[in-house]
């Protein structure tokens, strides 16, 4: 067993492909030896070194399938970021950079699950979301399954044309432009969006920024969902 | 080692950062679900388990026992730290002591279900506090108030928002991340993150 690769033994991840989500967010598509799949909504951590020894080190969400033999990150460019700029502005096909993981064991769903699935993402929140909406769709998992998506504008819509088959009923709400004669919801999530968009009763994942989250997580449980149903991730700063 | 092409340092150095860490100047939040809200007159802190002396602090009463002011960095298993923050509490000395130990390690159990291991040796020496107050104001429930844990030489999660009891362990009981394969330790400069680093 000594060969065995553990999670936390750092590997070599070559990018395989690259494309870009939005203009400020592009998905990596990684080589990365002995990689054995992860859970839906598991993350990895990353170390990236740079010529003169220096390194930084981040964590980033898992937008793939469990079984993709290729993890794929989400990663949106942050003003003042140090690693998100390489990984969406320079970043090619071929470049390398060190890798761990998967990890987290919290902010998961597996596909023998069986209650009703509620997810809401504000922005690149829906990274993990996107995870676990395939590993639904991947094992045939016949649980109701709805995604409540708040981003700003169209352009800020991830994975858009994959939501349209992905099999779970989604609502999308703009908070600063809709598109051009959008019939749907068009404001932040408030209390009256969530009475009107949320499964209750079943298993709630709520990831964004901290705001967010936040609000998102005391309005659920306001309206009377129970808060041992609300599995919350958040974004917690604005530097990554 | 291996190089990332094109990759560049966008940072100083800084010998206050633990390995992987960088500096951030927000204060990010992280928790596993919502915030729990309960009202300070139905709010107490317990050290129970393995001690000589059960004991339970009404909110008046925590707030009677002598005030410490720690100033100290705090690291966050995210790899952000934040330098020279400020908090009022109380020493966790001071209620263990009057409390007596019997056992090595200590579960700090909280609103939510949360909960968290650490050896007693971690929570004491005048190493960790009962904090009710971040920057000179009363700390804002998503950041664990009205009193979190604060046991900064570790990562931030064992530094257990919204703290409702600190029980008193013989033998070692994971907490909720350690339980899912965080470190039961967590020493930022070791980079005790997961389980079996």
């Amino acid at each position: 067993m000594s060969s065995a690769i553990r999670a936390t033994d750092w590997r070599v991840a070559t990018v395989a492909a690259i494309a870009s989500e939005t203009p400020r967010a592009a998905t990596l598509t990684l080589d990365v030896p002995g990689w054995a799949g992860h859970r839906a909504g598991q993350h990895v951590d990353v170390r990236l070194t740079a010529e003169d020894g220096y390194r930084a080190q981040r964590s980033y969400s898992i937008a793939s399938a469990p079984g993709a033999p290729r993890p794929m990150l989400t990663v949106e460019e942050l003003m003042d970021g140090e690693v998100s700029p390489w990984m969406v502005g320079v970043a090619r096909e071929g470049d390398a950079f060190e890798l761990r993981g998967p990890f987290g064991g919290w902010f998961v769903w597996d596909a023998d699950e069986a209650v009703p699935l509620m997810l809401i993402a504000g922005g690149s929140g829906l990274v993990p979301l996107m995870s676990i909406l395939r590993a639904r769709r991947d094992a045939g998992s016949t649980v109701p399954a709805r995604l409540l998506l708040s981003v700003r504008e169209p352009d800020d819509v991830y994975y858009a044309r994959e939501l349209e088959t992905i099999g779970a009923e989604v609502v999308i709400t703009y908070t600063r432009r809709a598109p051009r004669g959008w019939g749907g919801y068009a404001r932040r999530v408030d209390r009256a969006l969530l009475r009107e968009t949320a499964l209750f009763g079943g298993r709630t994942y709520v990831c964004g920024s901290t705001p967010f989250v936040e609000v998102v997580a005391e309005l659920l449980v306001a309206l009377g969902e129970d808060p041992a149903n609300v599995r919350t991730e958040r974004f917690g700063s604005a530097a990554r | 080692m291996i190089v990332t092409r094109g990759f560049t340092r966008r940072r100083a150095a800084d010998d206050r950062l633990p390995p992987g860490q960088y500096r951030e100047d927000d204060f990010p939040v992280l928790s596993a679900g919502p915030t729990p809200h309960t009202p300070l007159d139905r709010w107490d802190l317990t050290v129970t388990g393995a001690v000589e002396r059960e004991l339970r602090f009404t909110w008046d009463e925590l707030r009677a026992l002598p005030v410490e002011r720690p100033q100290v960095d705090i690291h966050c298993v995210t790899t952000w730290s934040k330098l020279d923050t400020h908090w009022a509490g109380v020493s966790v000395d001071a209620l263990l002591e009057a409390a007596r130990p019997r056992g090595g390690y200590v579960l700090a159990v909280c609103d939510g279900g949360y909960t968290t291991n650490l050896p007693l040796e971690d929570v004491t020496g005048g190493r960790a506090w009962i904090a009710y107050e971040f920057e000179g104001s009363p700390l804002a429930p998503e950041h664990g108030g009205p009193a979190r844990l604060l046991v900064p030489h570790l990562y931030f999660w064992k530094s257990a928002k919204w703290v409702r009891g600190l029980v008193v362990r013989e033998r070692d009981e994971r907490g909720f991340w350690e339980e899912l394969g965080y470190h039961d330790r967590g020493d930022p400069w070791l980079e005790q993150r997961y389980q079996g680093d």
